[in-house]
């Protein structure tokens, strides 16, 4: 048993991470299912999507040859439409609101539709929008991650004057760090970043840390407004014994490193324990075993119908042939010579409780995995310390915003995961649309108060 | 099992399907393969004076994905010798003796042609011939197909020579491209024609590449009007099948009905309205004569399901349910009404009705899922909300009679019943 890095050839690393949701082959490819939109009015899809994409009318546009006018009713809902049609729960949000569903015929498949859509537009940098000149107004924003993106987009699209500040070398936050590999490519993640960019009046500065590199202060006098999308990143905490010990990974920095460091450069163990059944448990799970590992046991203390991963997410896993066992709560972690040996689990039981609901008991039987890798995906905390220090009203860390983004800090906003504590890509890029609109609103009345008044 | 078989003025074939004049019957090798693959009979692609063709020669209409809607082209008559046709036919005769073997033709205007032509090809053992009045294209400049169709006289004038020399039944093909096939019609049959086959194809652009600005089909640059057929043009020859068999001169002849028909389907509507046998052309271009298998089959289940013994037992009957419009009965009163258990919360019933008719059906707002239900008041029983919907059966049209009277719009005029009830 050994945690170690390089234990595939080339063209297997290849395999095991391309594009899991391969894209059209060809044009009657996608108007066939294209097609089969029924066009619904008032479209549950479009209801079902965070940034509200018009979805039967972006459909529409692609069985009308107008690819073009397509590609724009996505981006003009959501910038980053193209990498939501891959990274996207779309069984839970707009192909689960799908009518086929009711009829018991498969969804029309919108995010490949949409892929189908955006892809060409992204490639081939269709300058679908255009900047209105600018206004003389400066704003910065912290986090090139969703949210700061579409903030930005936004803001620029506005002629406003956008700075984002960066920590890390390269854009798009979750989506470059933070997503499975087989389901957005670093390269895609940069051309997704370049085309948002490309409207102009977005500056990016990478490796500036909000915090250390930057202050609130400085960027208050420098801009006349502020935006905070820097997300949600340490790993939490599962407080149980031998958590310390040589081998023990939190997912968030197993799949950064991953993102970050190709693949063979990412060490991985033979028998690897993967702790939660969220999407990024999975996507730790189903990476270590592309990256290697021989067996995979994703460990959850409740049931299936708990999960907070959808039914597609897990069946990924699955096929991936990783182990799942449900009802096994962690409570230590077993070592020889410093590393990693053993996973203890307490049986969970179910017992029925009051109002019918079910109620988890940790029993003492214990299920003890020879492991010689255990990733913690037990979830993510804000950076709580951060916004502590600047005084932001906050609810354990996640700022406090009225529904726009506002802070309790004048001309300073918020969105996405920071505010949220970490929801999908999509929800992201619509909190960036809804801060920039409140943005735009509070220069306005700064400008002319007295007509705001 | 139903009797199928059709017989049309003593022309028998074991089904009411022959194929139309078109390519798949222009020559020996398709025929025989059409025939061995099932169907009745067969119109041979009209014999004339030698021409000769250009390329490309088809284009067509698609709709939301599905390939030829509708299908124009401006292929003229035969372009094969005409010995050689009729040296084809005579054995195709001879090989099949059960299916029936009509000959389409188009003689140059003058009645030696037209005598020279018909002796000619009935000493094929062809036992029937049909006059091409209809073709819209290239033969018209020359005087010939839909030339003479559009006018009743020179119609009228040809059928006269053609009977002069026939010896087998004459069938005259009308043409669709004037505003009533029945002058044309009675004058074929004053004239003597012993049968009417309809339609022939429309005149057509059926659309211009927005690369090149040249319409279709393309031929070196330039396009020409064409003939449009298909299961877009159904509905235009079900309309003027129907005048032919309502008007007392031209309801006196059998017919031949033709005009988009692609399915078993198709074939029983055509032949409720008149048609005593059908002709089907596109269909078979676009897949193959196999689709005989099915029309055969499909009609029999049905004239089984529906009691019908031979196919005489329902041609024409729907005729006389088609009345002018102050006939119909104004207290007859629908309202549309949505099953919830079946409905897929599309709201296209919805939109239509609120865009596109009367404003009848009201949204409950839901996420995601809206709830549609109908305003009683406000409905007037139009359909459009039932045609648009995609689930079977699940908006139905509920009878609520204004009146137990019968009251068409005469009578409503004559009793001086106020307007704009609504």
């Amino acid at each position: 048993m050994a945690v170690r890095n390089n234990r595939l050839s080339a063209e297997e690393y290849q395999q095991h991470f391309s594009d899991i949701h391969p894209p059209f082959e060809t044009r009657d490819a996608a108007l066939v299912e294209a097609n089969r939109c029924l066009f619904c009015y008032d479209a549950p899809c479009t209801k079902s999507c965070p940034t509200s994409i018009n979805v039967p009318k972006f459909i529409k546009q692609i069985t009308t040859d107008n690819l073009k006018g397509s590609a724009y009713t996505i981006f003009s809902s959501n910038i980053m439409g193209g990498g939501c049609a891959k990274v996207c729960p779309v069984e839970k949000l707009c192909e689960g609101a799908c009518v086929y569903n009711l009829m018991e015929e498969e969804a029309i498949p919108i995010a490949r539709l949409q892929r189908y859509a955006t892809e060409r537009a992204i490639q081939e940098k269709w300058p679908l929008f255009e900047r209105k000149p600018s206004i003389g107004k400066k704003v910065a924003v912290i986090g090139a991650g969703p949210a700061g993106l579409s903030c930005a987009h936004a803001l620029s699209r506005e002629g406003v004057d956008v700075t984002i500040y960066e920590k890390e070398s390269k854009g798009g936050g979750l989506m470059t760090y933070g997503i499975a590999a087989y389901k957005v490519t670093p390269q895609f993640c940069q051309e997704e970043v370049d085309y948002i960019t490309s409207i102009g009046g977005i500056d990016i500065q990478y490796n500036k840390e909000f915090g250390k590199d930057i202050t609130l202060d400085e960027l208050q006098r420098q801009y006349d407004a502020v935006y905070l999308g820097f997300g949600v990143g340490l790993a939490r905490q599962l407080y149980i014994p031998g958590e310390q010990l040589d081998g023990v990974v939190d997912a968030i920095s197993f799949i950064y490193d991953i993102r970050n460091s190709g693949f063979p450069a990412v060490p991985v163990g033979d028998q690897v324990a993967v702790i939660g059944m969220g999407m990024t448990a999975i996507d730790a799970a189903t990476q270590a075993k592309r990256l290697g590992a021989k067996e995979v046991t994703l460990v959850y203390r409740r049931t299936q119908q708990e999960m907070p991963c959808t039914e597609a997410e897990m069946n990924i896993a699955l096929l991936d042939g990783c182990k799942i066992i449900w009802l096994a709560a962690p409570t230590e972690i077993l070592g020889e010579d410093g590393k990693v040996a053993q996973l203890v689990c307490n049986v969970v039981k179910l017992e029925d409780a009051a109002g019918g609901r079910r109620q988890l008991v940790i029993t003492d039987e214990q299920i003890i995995l020879p492991v010689d890798m255990v990733i913690k995906a037990a979830g993510q905390m804000p950076f709580e310390q951060l916004v502590h220090s600047h005084e932001l009203n906050n609810d354990h860390g996640k700022i406090t915003t009225t529904s726009n983004g506002v802070t309790s800090i004048a001309g300073v906003f918020a969105g996405g995961d920071c505010v949220n504590g970490g929801k999908e890509v999509v929800d992201a890029v619509q909190a960036g649309k809804d801060g920039a609109k409140a943005i735009l609103e509070y220069m306005q009345n700064e400008e002319s108060p007295e007509s705001n008044s | 099992m139903a009797d199928i078989s059709a017989n049309f003025l003593g022309i028998k074939s074991p089904n009411p399907f022959w194929l139309a004049s078109a390519p798949p019957t222009d020559k020996k090798l398709n025929v025989l393969r059409a025939f061995e693959a099932g169907w009745g009979g067969v119109v041979w692609k009209t014999l004339g004076s030698q021409i000769k063709n250009v390329s490309s020669r088809y284009s067509s209409i698609d709709y939301n994905g599905h390939r030829v809607m509708g299908f124009n082209n401006i292929e003229l008559i035969s372009d094969r010798p005409l010995d050689l046709n009729l040296k084809e036919i005579a054995e195709c005769v001879r090989l099949f003796p059960d299916r029936a073997m009509i000959v389409s033709l188009m003689a140059d205007n003058n009645r030696e042609s037209w005598h020279e032509l018909i002796k000619k090809v009935e000493d094929t053992g062809a036992h029937g011939l049909e006059l091409n009045f209809g073709c819209p294209h290239g033969m018209t400049e020359r005087g010939m197909g839909a030339a003479v169709g559009q006018d009743p006289d020179i119609a009228a004038r040809v059928v006269e020579w053609v009977m002069e020399a026939a010896t087998t039944p004459v069938i005259t093909k009308l043409t669709p491209n004037v505003h009533s096939v029945v002058p044309t019609g009675r004058a074929a049959v004053n004239a003597g024609t012993n049968a009417l086959s309809l339609i022939n194809t429309i005149q057509s652009v059926t659309g211009v590449d927005l690369d090149t600005f040249v319409p279709n089909p393309n031929v070196g640059g330039q396009s020409t009007f064409g003939g449009y057929c298909g299961p877009a043009v159904k509905p235009i020859a079900l309309k003027m099948l129907t005048t032919i068999s309502q008007d007392p001169v031209t309801a006196k002849v059998p017919v031949s009905g033709i005009g988009g028909i692609s399915t078993w389907k198709d074939a029983a509507e055509f032949m409720l309205l008149g048609a005593t046998t059908v002709q089907v052309c596109t269909a078979a271009m676009r897949y193959g004569f196999r689709i005989i298998e099915d029309l055969c089959d499909g009609l029999n289940n049905w004239m089984d399901e529906k009691g019908f013994k031979t196919i005489g037992d329902f041609i024409g009957r729907s005729v006389p349910t088609l009345t002018s419009w102050e006939e119909l009965d104004i207290n007859y009163h629908i309202i549309a009404k949505i099953n919830q258990d079946k409905c897929i919360h599309c709201g296209l019933c919805y939109i239509s009705c609120e865009d596109g008719a009367h404003q009848a059906i009201n949204l409950s707002y839901g996420n995601p899922y809206n709830t549609y239900t109908v305003k009683d008041e406000e409905c007037v029983g139009c359909n459009l909300c039932k045609l648009v919907c995609p689930v079977d059966n699940c908006i139905t049209m509920e009878v609520h009679r204004r009146g137990d009277e019968y009251l068409n719009w005469k009578e409503f005029q004559r009793r001086g019943l106020p307007l704009n009830d609504h």
